[in-house]
């Protein structure tokens, strides 16, 4: 996945319009599209949960149902070694971007007015990811620093930072900023005003700018493979490997599994983003 | 750079607004500083010198890398790589455009669903998606065996391992980039005015050109350059779905880093690749300006 | 480990990694040692001590994974004395970079192809071996000492070795291939049902044995002629395969696989119709071996560890495990009759692999050979 792609997860949260009079005329002919891609987008899917409950170890040939892979997946080192490496990075990198993120973001919203800066603060979204992973392949050796996690958690942090920084100033430029001047006014000190009166008011948006690098993160293939080395690898990294050296069965297991993760994760954050939007009238 | 010369403002800000500024960007600033421009400017700074025998860089300077980079070759998969990654937009565009159309049309509370659908897909790993249509498309699999199954092939085609097949692939891999763009600029579409145009005596296609399409043509032009960039650079796709057979810049790129190990003609061609995606927000930008004044207008 | 039966079905994916990095790392790339001349960078032989207390000594091992038996550090300890730890590369290109990079890279033992040994051997990187501190070196064929890259193995010991050629599915081609020409040229029936290795000295080597040149070729006009062969070829070709070959001929999605020999195992192991075939032209003679840095404070350990790998119980590991062959007589004795006979690769004699023309470095002709691939590759 590219760096650029996050973004529109952005968007998809936001379209809370009036109701139009179009969307009682209802999508009329553009059914026939929207049908169209959604067995464009699942058939892949369905056919890979599909198989991974087939018997047999031929892709291509039904054996009977099983749950044999299943077994083999939680009974293979390899996998469950880079799962843990992907967590670990994922948290560290998580860690570094939202308090990093949520600084640089107050710093741009309320002491400086350069447009400079915050088109450099998004640089790493844009970025195509395969630049920054040989730019970081070529600085990292450069400096000795030896390929494998370390340069892999600092690569996710820079663009997982980006991402925060942009949705938390987003909100930051929501909120009154009168709020904390009053604040200041009464006496209280930056740093406590910073706690107690700024992160408050945008904990939602450092929530979702973290979650959103999580995310990225565990999924991040290139730049982890131009920064990886072969001891530590990600998720990701075996999952190529195995994608590369032949058909296996597991895999269908695997996707299957983190279809489901993501499936219950992306229905608890609409759960959870519901109940905590009051403004919403339901 | 004198954070204690703050404290001279005095005033209420006695901690100085100097102070906390520099405690707020400094980090961030300075991280980024040092793990996206020092890469990237090494990056640059690496076109123009040498290879080293083992690889690494050897510091003398030379333009031998860019005309190196200009050989037809090198010139045929760049060109290759921009019609690939250009059609897997175009396609992108073809069925994202009107789908987002029609996710903007559903009732409220079907909308979210849809969206949902939509990107779900791209929470499950890329690699394993791409996988997936390798089950697809091969000659025994599941494509080939409806169109022999309902008697419209005598015996499986090659579907697998064509350009066709990368194409197909990255269109899949990105499609949700370009649906939700579109739709966040559909549902601020303010609907009065394709109806205005109706009542104005407007055919429906005429409303579409010269109402709807040109007010949704940002968020179009935002879904073209999130499917177009990632496709550009791609080196998954062609190596798995093309069979080795197709090869666009990102797998040369990667091949100059991991394999050949020549960095600086490596950085050469990543720097071509920087260069025309330069040039494509660009032209994003002068086309989005021209939309907004004439929408104005 | 069971030694009766090669745990063959169980996976040979996994070994099939192995391999794969280890291929496509090795010689895919260029520009090592210019060949010839060599050697003379090497340094004086340390002064080594037989007597030395091995158990106070460690060792770092970088090998390609799953190129060794996993619990070799243990029972290294356990029966020599001196603990190690062993890291991965993933390609010869990494780990020479990594050794090749100023700082001591705290390695004490590397596994790498032929080529890539004698090119560190040229940099004065590598320690000579020790005969007498590795008496196992007796145990190798003789005519594992001249190879090529490294003539009396004076920098390297060779681990496994092999050769290319063709495997393909004995019931479906008939008559059966004897000629690169037969894959670069199928008949109209096996057309799209052909691939080929991608990795750039493996992509030349059927057409320049096909048109009668050296594997190691500088000739620009030779090559020209590689490419325009491998271009033609390239419209019958399924795909290029460095990795699941074995698995297109298990499915019938192919019928003819340029391949190595060992890979072709894996699929022999799931279909015995699965054959393999060295083309009537000639093909090429693959070494990796096993180097002692001259970095590495632990030197003594270092020759046991080689030698401890040349035991014939640890050395046949490589051959029932990966199904390589291993210029090792004693160890190749150890792998039980049944192995052999399920393995036509296996029966190959060291004479017969001599045959093949070892891959030497490319010198200044390495971009040439990179420029030729990508061309072939993206020609359309």
């Amino acid at each position: 996945m590219s760096a650029v792609a996050p973004e529109p997860a952005n968007t998809a949260p936001a379209p809370e319009p009036a109701q139009t009079s179009r969307a009682k005329s209802g999508p009329g002919w553009l059914w026939a599209p929207m049908a169209l891609a959604a067995l464009f987008l699942y058939l892949p899917i369905a056919v890979l949960v599909v198989m991974s409950f087939n018997a047999s170890s031929s892709p291509f040939s039904w054996g009977g149902a099983s749950l044999r892979w299943y077994g083999e997946l939680v009974n293979d080192a390899k996998i469950l070694d880079s799962l843990r490496n992907t967590l670990v990075v994922a948290v560290v990198a998580t860690a570094i971007a939202t308090v990093l993120g949520t600084t640089l973001a107050v710093g741009l919203a309320r002491y400086t007015r350069s447009t400079a800066l915050a088109a450099f603060s998004t640089a790493p979204a844009i970025l195509p990811d395969l630049v920054l992973g040989i730019g970081l392949l070529v600085l990292f050796s450069l400096l000795s620093v030896s390929l494998g996690l370390v340069p892999v958690t600092v690569a996710h942090s820079v663009f997982g930072m980006a991402f925060v920084t942009a949705i938390v100033r987003a909100r930051l430029n929501q909120v009154d900023p009168s709020l904390e001047e009053a604040s200041r006014d009464l006496g209280a000190g930056a740093v406590s005003t910073f706690f107690r009166v700024t992160v408050p008011g945008i904990a939602p948006a450092i929530l979702a700018g973290a979650l959103l690098t999580f995310t990225l993160s565990i999924d991040e293939f290139v730049i982890a493979f131009f920064t990886n080395g072969p001891d530590t690898p990600t998720l990701p990294i075996t999952i190529y490997s195995m994608v590369r050296f032949g058909v296996t069965p597991e895999i269908n297991a695997l996707a299957t599994v983190l279809l489901l993760v993501s499936l219950v994760v992306v229905l608890a954050v609409a759960r959870i983003a519901r109940r905590t939007s009051p403004q919403e009238p339901r | 750079m004198a954070p204690r010369t703050a404290r001279r403002t005095g005033g209420a800000a006695t901690r100085g607004p100097r102070g906390e500024r520099l405690a707020l960007l400094a980090p961030g600033l300075l991280y980024l500083a040092l793990f996206v421009g020092v890469p990237v400017l090494l990056v640059l700074a690496t076109t123009v010198l040498r290879r080293g025998r083992f690889g690494g860089l050897v510091f003398e300077p030379t333009l031998d890398n860019f005309s190196r980079a200009l050989q037809p070759v090198y010139v045929g998969v760049l060109l290759d790589s921009l019609v690939i990654a250009g059609l897997a937009t175009l396609l992108a565009a073809l069925i994202g455009y009107p789908v987002a159309h029609g996710i903007a049309r559903l009732p409220q509370r079907w909308r979210t669903t849809a969206l949902i659908l939509v990107v779900l897909p791209f929470w499950t790993n890329f690699l394993i998606r791409t996988y997936a249509w390798i089950v697809l498309l091969n000659s025994q699999g599941l494509v080939n065996d409806a169109l022999v199954g309902i008697g419209l092939l005598d015996s499986p085609l090659t579907l697998l391992y064509t350009p066709g097949a990368v194409v197909v692939g990255l269109f899949y891999a990105y499609l949700p980039l370009m649906v939700l763009p579109v739709y966040a600029s559909v549902v601020r579409l303010d609907p009065e005015l394709p109806e205005a145009a109706a009542n104005l005596g407007a055919g429906r296609v005429r409303t579409f050109f010269d109402v709807t399409l040109p007010l949704t043509l940002p968020g179009l032009l935002t879904g073209v350059i999130f499917v177009f960039v990632p496709s550009l650079g791609n080196f998954v796709v062609p190596e798995l779905l093309g069979g080795g057979k197709t090869v666009m810049v990102g797998n040369l790129v990667r091949d100059q880093f991991l394999k050949a190990r020549d960095w600086p003609f490596g950085s050469v061609l990543a720097g071509a690749v920087i260069v025309l995606l330069v040039v494509l927000f660009a032209l994003q930008a002068a086309a989005a300006r021209r939309v907004s004044t004439t929408g104005r207008a | 480990m069971t030694q009766t039966r090669p745990s063959l079905t169980r996976s040979p994916r996994a070994r099939a990694r192995r391999r794969g990095a280890m291929v496509v790392a090795a010689l895919t790339l260029p520009a090592l040692a210019a060949c010839g001349g060599g050697g003379s960078g090497a340094a004086e032989p340390a002064e080594l001590d037989p007597e030395a207390d091995l158990s106070s000594q460690s060792l770092v091992v970088s090998n390609w994974a799953d190129y060794m038996p996993e619990n070799l550090a243990e029972t290294f300890k356990a029966d020599v004395g001196p603990s190690m730890t062993v890291t991965n590369h993933a390609t010869n290109e990494e780990i020479v970079a990594k050794l090749t990079a100023g700082s001591n890279a705290g390695v004490d033992v590397a596994f790498v192809s032929g080529q890539f040994a004698q090119a560190l051997a040229e940099q004065g990187l590598l320690e000579p071996i020790h005969d007498d501190l590795v008496p196992n070196l007796d145990q190798l064929s003789p005519e594992a000492t001249q190879l090529a890259y490294d003539e009396g193995n004076e920098y390297s010991v060779p681990y496994t070795w092999g050769t290319t050629g063709i495997c393909y599915r004995s019931d479906l081609v008939d008559p059966a291939p004897t000629s690169w020409d037969d894959i670069l040229e199928p008949a109209p029936e096996h057309a799209g049902k052909v691939t080929m290795l991608g990795t750039e000295r493996w992509l030349m080597l059927p057409a320049q044995k096909a048109l009668g040149f050296s594997a190691n070729t500088q000739d620009e006009a030779e090559m020209q002629q590689v490419k325009d062969k491998l271009v033609a070829a390239k419209d019958s070709l399924l795909a290029y395969d460095d990795t699941t070959f074995y698995e297109r001929l298990i499915s019938g999605e192919a019928v003819m696989t340029e391949a190595w020999d060992g890979w072709c195992n894996y699929g022999t192991a799931e279909n015995p119709d699965i054959k393999f075939v060295v083309p009537s032209e000639g093909s090429d003679l693959w070494a990796d071996t096993m180097v002692v840095l001259k970095s590495s404070e632990n030197k003594e350990a270092a020759h046991a560890f080689v030698n401890y790998v040349l035991e014939p119980e640890n050395h046949a590991w490589a051959v029932e495990n990966i199904l390589y062959n291993v210029p090792n007589a004693a160890a190749m004795d150890q792998v039980p009759a049944e192995m052999i006979e399920q393995f036509d690769t296996l029966q190959v004699t060291p004479e017969q692999l001599m045959e093949g023309e070892s891959l030497v470095d490319l010198g200044e002709a390495a971009p040439l050979y990179t420029q030729m691939a990508t061309e072939i590759t993206a020609s359309s």
